[in-house]
């Protein structure tokens, strides 16, 4: 009796053992997902939205996910049924590549416009220097002597 | 050289900031357009019909609505995850069979929604006209279509006479094709 109670906890162990080691994998690549992944009838993370499609999308995921398929093809047949707006970064090609290259462009607009303006007042000061030091030692020594007459 | 450079970043960021705004224009003008089209019906206007090209749920290949010009067409935008949706499929279906061989066409746009599940909910409610895939909801937002389900009438010139936000009755869907009948 005790023997077959052994036996039993042990196999029921080795069933076990392998879904609660798989079970973490499965739930990192599915919540990956559901940040990647927009709902398309509230326009919202699937991971932020209980809206029915979003729960629908989610089984989806889940069913595919166990089915063995990989991440980038559950995306492409989502892409497939509801158009490249359904992943929330948008593709980097087409109209969605301007999402890319706006925030680029901005930056180095920004980068020229910075460098132009340093560059600018580096001049001015360098002007103004070689303005203050241009001066006769003549006008310096009576300048000195004036400052000196203050000074007493 | 640097006040060049400083000219061409403040041209850059104004153009982008130029962009950013025309885009921002085109979203708010397409997005009124399909709210339009619900104001111009309401005050009496029958305003086109926006056209489309779309695969048919049944694989059956696709369905251009101004290939239907000459019939009188019930545009149904439905999803099978809404719940009012059901509530309506049995008068749906009622009313298409109660006006076939009528000149009346029964269109349903399957929006935001996966293929197989419209495909299973339209053979689970005996539907037997053509639904169309409109899986991204391009076509919903030109009709200025926000919720599910919404019917449209279209007359036999392809403008738009009637419609229906909410589940459909049979004395609704009747009062709109009169309506598309008498245009």
């Amino acid at each position: 009796m005790i023997a077959r109670a052994f036996v039993l906890a042990a196999l029921a162990l080795v069933l076990v053992t392998p879904v609660r080691a798989a079970a973490p994998i499965m739930d990192a690549r599915e919540q990956r997902l559901e940040t990647r992944v927009m709902c398309p009838a509230c326009h919202e993370p699937l991971a932020q939205s209980s809206s029915p499609m979003a729960e629908r999308i989610r089984h989806f995921i889940r069913f595919r996910l166990a089915a063995g398929e990989a991440p980038s093809t559950i995306e492409r047949e989502l892409v497939e049924e509801f158009g490249p707006a359904v992943l929330a970064e948008p593709p980097a090609s087409g109209f969605g590549l301007l999402v890319w290259l706006l925030p680029a462009g901005a930056l180095a607009a920004a980068a020229v416009a910075v460098l132009s303006v340093a560059c600018a007042w580096h001049r001015r000061t360098a002007l103004d220097d070689a303005a203050a030091t241009d001066i006769s030692p003549a006008l310096l020594r009576r300048l000195e002597r004036e400052l000196a007459t203050f000074e007493d | 050289m640097a006040r060049t450079a400083l000219a061409a970043a403040r041209a850059a960021s104004v153009a982008l900031v130029a962009g950013l705004l025309l885009l921002l224009v085109i979203r708010i003008a397409t997005g009124l357009h399909g709210a339009a089209l619900a104001s111009a019906v309401a005050g009496g206007g029958r305003p086109t019909a926006p056209d489309f090209d779309l695969s048919r749920i049944d694989g059956r290949g696709k369905l251009r609505l101004s290939s239907l010009r000459g019939r009188i067409v019930v545009l149904n935008f439905w999803a099978s995850w809404c719940d009012a949706c059901k509530g309506e499929a049995p008068a749906l279906k009622a009313a298409a069979h109660k006006w076939a061989g009528r000149g009346v066409t029964f269109v349903g746009v399957d929006s935001q929604d996966f293929t197989g599940d419209g495909r299973a909910f339209a053979r689970r409610h005996g539907w037997t006209y053509p639904s169309v895939h409109d899986g991204s909801g391009s076509v919903m937002s030109r009709y200025g279509v926000v919720g599910f389900p919404e019917t449209w009438a279209v007359d036999s010139h392809g403008r738009l006479v009637d419609h229906v936000v909410g589940p459909v009755d049979a004395r609704r869907l009747d009062i709109a094709i009169r309506r598309a009948r008498a245009a």
